[in-house]
């Protein structure tokens, strides 16, 4: 299984994920040797295994449906790139 | 100052030998003196001579715990208020996070005095903290040695003496690998045990904080500050805390040590398995019995680690969009390149193959292939585990293949970087608790030991590993110009 330069570069757009374009010859080479690796699973017959998407097993908890949090918009934004009247400021999206 | 143990330090601040302030103006002198070492990203100076003036108060008034007044230090992926918290990443080196994290606000409760912030490999993704944004951090014990990774300033910090202990995180091994590779001790605990709130998220179902200090007595003093049921963390365990100290003088007389067999292959380097069957033997004089045991599935860890920390990370990773805090790029064109050139230009190389592996591993057509596949292989693992710990007390085995390599050795192969966590991996996707242990060296680089339990048996780990330190002393050995 190895990747192509053009994989890398549809994978890096699903992941909103800016790569140069001298870098994505040497991503897919890397990404196909980590693929290769990833392969050695397929040896194994894991028919009618349990996948395992927690150590313990554990359930997620449930709590009362209740307001704990409180308004911290303003100490929240104080660490944004831009901001205006209270909104979160990004390159305009419609026209 | 610095040789003394916490036990001693606490005592010495009882006594009136020294003051909070002194001991924290002693630990910054030393983390200034050593400042080549790169182990701090940022140092607070201002604020932990405050933590100590406090911490004085408070031990004048009688009523203070254990740590008060002791200078530690935080990995750098734990949340400070008002301090920086990087995470080792270009992408949050303007963050200064609008909260503290659980750990955090758990050592500021019992008054100890936070020195300042850890280098580490960039979001925890790396084994030898090469890939930290700030540059690499020297090994105290071979400077132009790795100290391992990701939590290789924590083991650098204490391995020099910087401070007398600190946190460390472990998601593949970046508590125990650079603990080993720096000659210190080093305990992830059981999955859910010390709260993941405001501990900056690589993979959610791995991640795990723990203690890394010179001896298994220290850690247990730590751990009891860290673990805990956080209502925050809804992966956290809600299960009483036992005292970690009580027990650590119990007989090891009868203690069933397992030797995986996977663990003593062909392939590990003969000086390495020496060094760890003489400690193993160590434990048989103090009364322990060996036997082998068979994990056939152990071999198949790194491939199925791999898939999930990347699919995890790759998912975890998705808030840095530039909008809401961390870095934004330059005079975005439209919003998909203020999100694409933001996380291009804010991301190192490993963060990014590791987005675009798990981004590929949980793509429409490749899901049942790679994540739902690695999550059957990790089940098999972890039951291998099980049936071995049911036979045993605890397993041991090497840390790492070998000893500290050199800086630059391994960068260019990502594979030979991750075979670097080979036996630390498969405890992470087991949930289990794990410790690294100094156990000798080999041309005078440290090696660790290896010591498994059974889920929440912190308290034995700690016991097995303080009862070796009571008959070797390669916990207290000191790093040549360090002493």
């Amino acid at each position: 299984m190895s990747l192509t330069a053009n994989d890398v570069k549809k994978i890096a757009h699903l992941a909103r994920l800016g790569i140069a374009e001298q870098d994505v010859e040497h991503y897919a080479k890397d990404l196909s040797s980590v693929l290769e690796l990833m392969t050695q699973m397929g040896r194994l017959n894991t028919a009618g295994v349990t996948p395992m998407a927690h150590p313990l097993d554990q359930m997620q908890r449930l709590r009362e449906d209740a307001v704990t949090e409180t308004d911290q918009r303003d100490h929240f934004q104080t660490i944004a790139p831009q901001t205006e009247a209270g909104l979160y400021l990004v390159p305009k999206v419609i026209d | 100052m610095h040789k003394k143990n916490l036990s001693e330090l606490a005592a010495g601040l009882r006594s009136k030998e020294f003051s909070s302030v002194e001991l924290t103006q002693f630990f910054l002198g030393r983390i200034s003196q050593h400042q080549d070492l790169n182990a701090f990203i940022t140092v607070s100076a201002e604020s932990a001579l405050q933590q100590a003036q406090a911490a004085d108060q408070l031990l004048a008034a009688g009523n203070a715990g254990p740590l008060a007044g002791i200078p530690i230090a935080q990995k750098d992926i734990f949340c400070t208020l008002g301090a920086k918290t990087s995470c080792g990443s270009k992408m949050l080196d303007n963050f200064i996070a609008p909260y503290n994290a659980t750990v955090v606000e758990h050592f500021n409760s019992a008054g100890a005095v936070m020195l300042g912030k850890l280098n580490m490999d960039e979001f925890a993704m790396g084994s030898s903290n090469e890939n930290s944004f700030y540059g690499p951090v020297r090994n105290p014990w071979a400077t132009d040695c790795v100290p391992g990774g990701s939590s290789g300033g924590s083991a650098a910090a204490v391995a020099a003496r910087l401070a007398p202990a600190v946190t460390g995180t472990d998601t593949g091994g970046s508590i125990r690998q650079p603990a080993a590779l720096c000659g210190i001790t080093g305990l992830k605990p059981t999955y859910g045990r010390v709260s993941r709130y405001g501990m900056i998220a690589y993979a959610s179902s791995l991640d795990q904080g723990g203690p890394m200090a010179r001896s298994a007595e220290d850690a247990a003093l730590l751990l009891q500050t860290m673990a805990g049921f956080d209502l925050k963390d809804s992966t956290s365990v809600d299960q009483a805390v036992p005292d970690y100290s009580t027990g650590l003088n119990d007989s090891l007389q009868g203690l069933k040590i397992g030797l995986p067999k996977q663990f003593f292959s062909a392939e590990l380097d003969s000086q390495m398995a020496a060094t760890i069957q003489a400690a193993i033997a160590e434990y048989q004089k103090l009364g322990a019995e060996v036997k082998e045991v068979d994990m056939p599935n152990l071999n198949l860890a790194i491939p199925a680690y791999y898939v999930i920390a990347s699919a995890e990370c790759s998912s975890n990773l998705s808030r840095y969009d530039g909008v809401r805090f961390g870095y934004r790029c330059k005079n975005p064109a439209d919003l998909t390149d203020l999100y694409t050139r933001s996380r291009g230009e804010a991301f190192g190389a490993e963060v990014k193959r590791r987005i675009l592996m798990g981004t590929y591993a949980l793509s429409a057509g490749y899901y049942d292939a790679y994540y739902l596949k690695a999550q059957q292989v990790r089940r098999l693992i972890s039951d291998d585990f099980k049936r071995a710990l049911s036979e045993v007390d605890v397993l041991m085995g090497p840390v790492t293949p070998s000893t500290a390599f050199k800086i630059g050795e391994k960068t260019s192969d990502p594979i030979q970087m991750y075979l670097e966590d080979i036996y630390t991996i498969a405890i992470n996707l087991a949930g289990l608790p794990a410790m690294s242990i100094p156990a000798g060296f080999i041309d005078g680089k440290p090696v660790g030991l290896h010591v498994i339990g059974n889920y929440f048996s912190e308290a034995k780990l700690l016991n097995v590993g303080h009862r070796y330190q009571q008959v070797t002393d390669w916990h207290q050995q000191a790093p040549k110009g360090f002493e």
